[in-house]
């Protein structure tokens, strides 16, 4: 048996050791194309999970690498002239440099060939080639993966430093082309890792491609010169760089198999890809023990066990890369709800994992966000009992008029009654999706002599709608500003999914020069009858290409909010039958949080989010200010009396 | 969760009679349903053909397609063959649609390829009796109708005209994450409840080897996809029960378990497995 493993990096160098120390019989080399002693890039971060593992692999070298890492389990986030500590993170980091001399020498322990300064043209013979070289890997080119590469998140200048860091700690900066960020953290006795990102508006802004190498690092320094205390940063080959976002339709194809970046990467923000790296070598081994050299077989079960896991901290990364690009719309966040912020940004971490880390952190921001102090750690809500945390019941869909009824079910606002408790009236005008049979059969099915239906435009909804007439404009007004004379405690105009005043909205409904007309005339009259609370229920995006994007639509908060909203309903898509919607647990919180912190409005959000802790998170860290829950069947039974209740937790205004 | 089994329509070597046996002993056996793939260009069985037949063999168990390419068939026939089958076995289809995975198909049957989403939402709506006066009978009240699909429009096609998610194989940790995005899509759109959640896998319990060289075969045309079909493959009474159990804590309703070889000795192994 014989393996090739193409790339000298940690994830080659240690599949190489796993082999050999598997089977000595086998042949295994490693083809290096730069020499032993260079590397590019600084200190790499493991978390404690991944050291278990690398501990059950091989303990020899699980013992050299812990016995010169630098660790520390705190994360400082230096924001407006405070720093914010979150204790509880266990991280320890290696030079690069450091933890490949360590692999080589136990590769050649183990007799694993080392051969430095091979470039390679053709794939190898051998029974198993492994490509390991990394995010450009050329071993991937020679194969049929399916490969995808694109870059994500922000322009980023990785550099070293000699100030020794005691904690995990990001930097923001604040400059005329826009913020700046550092994520710094130590990897030995003597020095740190020191990243430096921005947007890519602010790098083109700042005209960073018209300046050297060394003219970047002296900018840096001098951006970071307080935090940097006088120290320098250092360059290893260091420009701006974009991330590449390497996926893999497969990972292996015949004989040949993908390990590290070559299959997958991670953006750096969440200090991973080593981490996979090297986790991956250990199942590639392990599958090939369990198999026992069969390879093709071997390869399939690494796949099955990696693809999932890798998957996900794929999806976490790239959250946590669009956080970083997108950082600038937090400034106005409170420090501490800014550093929960960060803390969430990839889902990983929730107010419940943080409060078992470091519940002095959650305690911190619950008071805040209370405004209160509370006593020992809250168990189970943290704001239950708070006088700023309500329950409100939402009404389903209310008719202004029978004309503008969904189906012969729908209430109409005149006959309606509320409920005892509180409750938030979701007033609307079906519009071309009126007229339909009921919705237990099914949504958009028209009701055979059913009612005529109004829009905009005389586009049918769905595939056997009927069209669309133009609306009386003046009555239906007329019937939204009587309607808003109903008892109730908050009132919602609805104004999403393709409903009659959404449909004026989007431009793939309206042919109109000025498709905010009629919506805006509707919320102003409402406002001038209605003293309470007043909502607006948005489709953010039409989820269509044609449709209104996601910018669209919070140009269209902002006019709503400045028109006399208090507060969005974040909706998205069913604008048109046919649109393109990403359905998963709260697909609708990212929305939420660009409308909250973009247009600078109050939102609420719901979009399958089944946990009091989903709720906490999104709340504490300002993604939204108002949460409904659809609570799984079993759990309504348990906390409420009836199902289809909101949940709702405010935020202090 | 209800365990039903696969119908093997598509296995080398099954025969019209031995279907038939098949759809017999299940019937008499612990499973609540018998199911059917679909496929054009390959030597299987036609799927409403199958079900006709097994109406007539069976009296209790549900009689569903796992799934059927809608967009192969024209709407109005697709929908009076559904409802055929449906009033031949008294009430008991289950119409599970989705639009397949093989342009070769649609070239066979000489149907578009492209726009077959989109025909597949005109076929659930007009199966759901979207269509005023239109006079296609008998009544397809009743019909339980799944739609299959993994992209997002599948997800919102499901919510808005059918009963529930007919998902398409794989490990409880997939499945759950379907069914996660089916009910999500199911709030969206304001159905009440929550959608019905089938789910499909292979076995065998007699020969492994027959049973990889046919899905070898079967999925070829997926390219290296077909190494993780396999690799999913159940071919021992604990790896079913495992399977089962992880379905039933994924949330489905309904478990169609298909065999990869047409032994009739599988169903009567498999009726151990699950009773």
């Amino acid at each position: 048996m014989t393996v090739e493993i193409v790339g000298g990096g940690p994830a080659g160098l240690y599949l190489g050791i796993l082999l050999r120390k598997l089977d000595r019989a086998v042949e295994v080399r490693v083809l290096e194309r730069n020499a032993p002693d260079a590397t590019f890039g600084w200190g790499v971060v493991f978390s404690e999970e991944t050291l278990g593992s690398l501990r059950d692999a091989d303990p020899e070298t699980h013992l050299e690498i812990t016995d010169t890492f630098a660790r520390w389990d705190r994360v400082d986030i230096r924001y407006q002239d405070r720093v914010l500590s979150s204790r509880g993170h266990s991280f320890s980091a290696i030079a690069r440099r450091r933890l490949l001399e360590i692999l080589q020498a136990r590769c050649r322990a183990l007799g694993v060939e080392l051969t430095f300064g091979t470039e390679v043209e053709a794939l190898p013979e051998a029974d198993l080639v492994v490509g390991a070289d990394g995010a450009n890997s050329l071993v991937r080119r020679l194969g049929d993966f399916g490969t995808t590469v694109e870059p994500e998140g922000s322009k980023y200048v990785w550099f070293g430093t000699d100030l020794v860091f005691d904690a995990f700690t990001f930097i923001f900066k604040e400059t005329e082309n826009g913020l700046y960020n550092a994520h710094a953290y130590p990897y030995d006795e003597h020095m740190s890792t020191f990243i430096v990102e921005c947007p890519l508006e602010t790098w083109l802004g700042a005209r960073h491609g018209d300046r050297s190498e060394e003219e970047s690092l002296a900018f840096c320094e001098q951006l970071f010169a307080r935090d940097l205390r006088g120290h320098e940063l250092f360059s290893n080959r260091s420009i701006w760089l974009d991330f590449p976002k390497v996926t893999n339709r497969v990972w292996h194809d015949r004989r040949v198999v993908l390990v590290g970046d070559a299959a997958h990467t991670a953006h750096f923000s969440i200090g991973s890809g080593t981490k996979l790296a090297m986790e991956d070598s250990i199942a590639l081994a392990n599958a090939l023990a369990r198999r026992r050299w069969d390879v093709e077989a071997a390869l399939v079960d690494y796949e099955l066990e990696r693809g999932p896991l890798v998957e996900r901290t794929q999806a976490a990364a790239s959250d946590s890369a669009g956080y970083f690009r997108r950082v600038g719309r937090y400034r106005h966040l409170e420090p501490t709800q800014f550093a929960f912020n960060l803390l969430t940004r990839s889902g990983r971490i929730t107010h419940a994992t943080l409060s078992i880390r470091d519940p002095q952190f959650t305690r911190t921001l619950d008071a805040w966000f209370g405004g209160k102090e509370v006593s020992p750690p809250p168990a189970f809500s943290p704001w239950e009992g708070f006088p700023n945390r309500f329950s409100l019941v939402p009404s389903g869909f209310v008719a202004v008029s029978a004309e503008g009824r969904i189906s012969e079910e729908t209430p109409v606002v005149g006959e309606w009654t509320r409920p005892k408790e509180p409750v938030l009236l979701q007033l609307g005008h079906a519009g071309r999706r009126g007229s339909c049979r009921p919705v237990s059969v099914g949504r958009d099915l028209p009701l055979p002599h059913g009612w005529p239906i109004v829009a905009p435009a005389p586009m049918p909804y769905g595939p056997f709608s009927p069209a669309p007439q133009r609306p009386d404009e003046a009555e239906i007004l007329a019937q939204f500003v009587a309607a808003a004379e109903v008892d109730a405690d908050v009132l919602e105009l609805d104004m999403a999914h393709g409903y009659l005043l959404g449909s004026y909205l989007s431009p793939l409904t309206n042919l109109e020069e000025d498709r905010l007309r009629f919506p805006l005339q509707v919320l102003a009259a409402v406002r001038d009858m209605w003293a309470g609370p007043l909502a607006v229920r948005l489709s953010v995006t039409d989820w269509h290409p044609r449709g209104s994007s996601v910018d669209d639509g919070i140009a269209i908060a902002r006019a709503m909010r400045d028109a006399g909203a208090d507060l969005i309903h974040v909706e998205a898509g069913q604008t048109v039958h046919d649109d393109r919607p990403e359905y998963r647990r709260g697909f609708l919180t990212a929305l939420s949080d660009r409308v909250r912190n973009e247009a600078r409005i109050p939102t609420l959000v719901g979009g399958y989010l089944t946990t009091l802790d989903e709720a906490n998170t999104i709340v504490g860290a300002g993604r939204a200010d108002l949460v409904l829950l659809d609570l799984p069947p079993a759990q309504i039974e348990r906390t409420l009396d009836t199902s289809n209740k909101l949940l709702l937790a405010e935020v202090r205004p | 969760m209800n365990v039903g089994v696969g119908l093997p329509t598509t296995t080398p070597g099954a025969t019209g009679e031995r279907l038939l046996e098949w759809a017999r002993r299940a019937d008499a056996g612990p499973f609540s349903s018998v199911a059917v793939l679909d496929r054009l260009v390959y030597d299987s069985f036609e799927p409403f053909a199958v079900l006709s037949a097994a109406a007539g063999a069976t009296s209790r168990v549900r009689l569903a397609t796992m799934i059927a390419i809608g967009p192969l068939r024209s709407t109005a026939l697709l929908a009076k063959q559904a409802a055929s089958v449906h009033g031949l076995s008294g009430g008991r289809l289950t119409l599970g649609l989705a639009v397949g995975a093989r342009v070769e198909d649609y070239e066979a049957a000489g149907m578009e390829h492209r726009g077959r989403g989109r025909k597949l939402g005109e076929q659930l709506a007009y199966i759901r009796g979207a269509v005023d006066g239109e006079r296609v009978g008998p009544a397809r009240d009743g019909i339980e109708l799944l739609a299959g699909g993994l992209s997002g429009q599948a997800f919102s096609r499901m919510a808005r005209y059918t009963d529930g998610y007919a998902h398409n194989g794989g490990p409880p940790r997939a499945f759950a994450g379907a069914a996660a995005r089916a009910e999500a899509a199911w709030r969206d759109l304001g159905r009440e409840g929550r959608p019905r959640l089938w789910g499909q896998g292979y076995f065998t319990l007699c020969d492994p080897e027959r049973g990889e060289a046919y899905l070898r075969d079967y999925y070829a045309f997926t390219g290296g996809f077909v190494e993780r079909i396999v690799a999913e493959h159940l071919t021992s009474i604990r790896a079913i029960k495992d399977f089962i159990r992880g379905y039933e804590e994924a949330g489905c309703d309904e478990l169609v378990l298909f065999s990869t070889t047409p032994a009739l000795e599988e169903l009567e192994r498999l009726a151990e497995a699950v009773g």
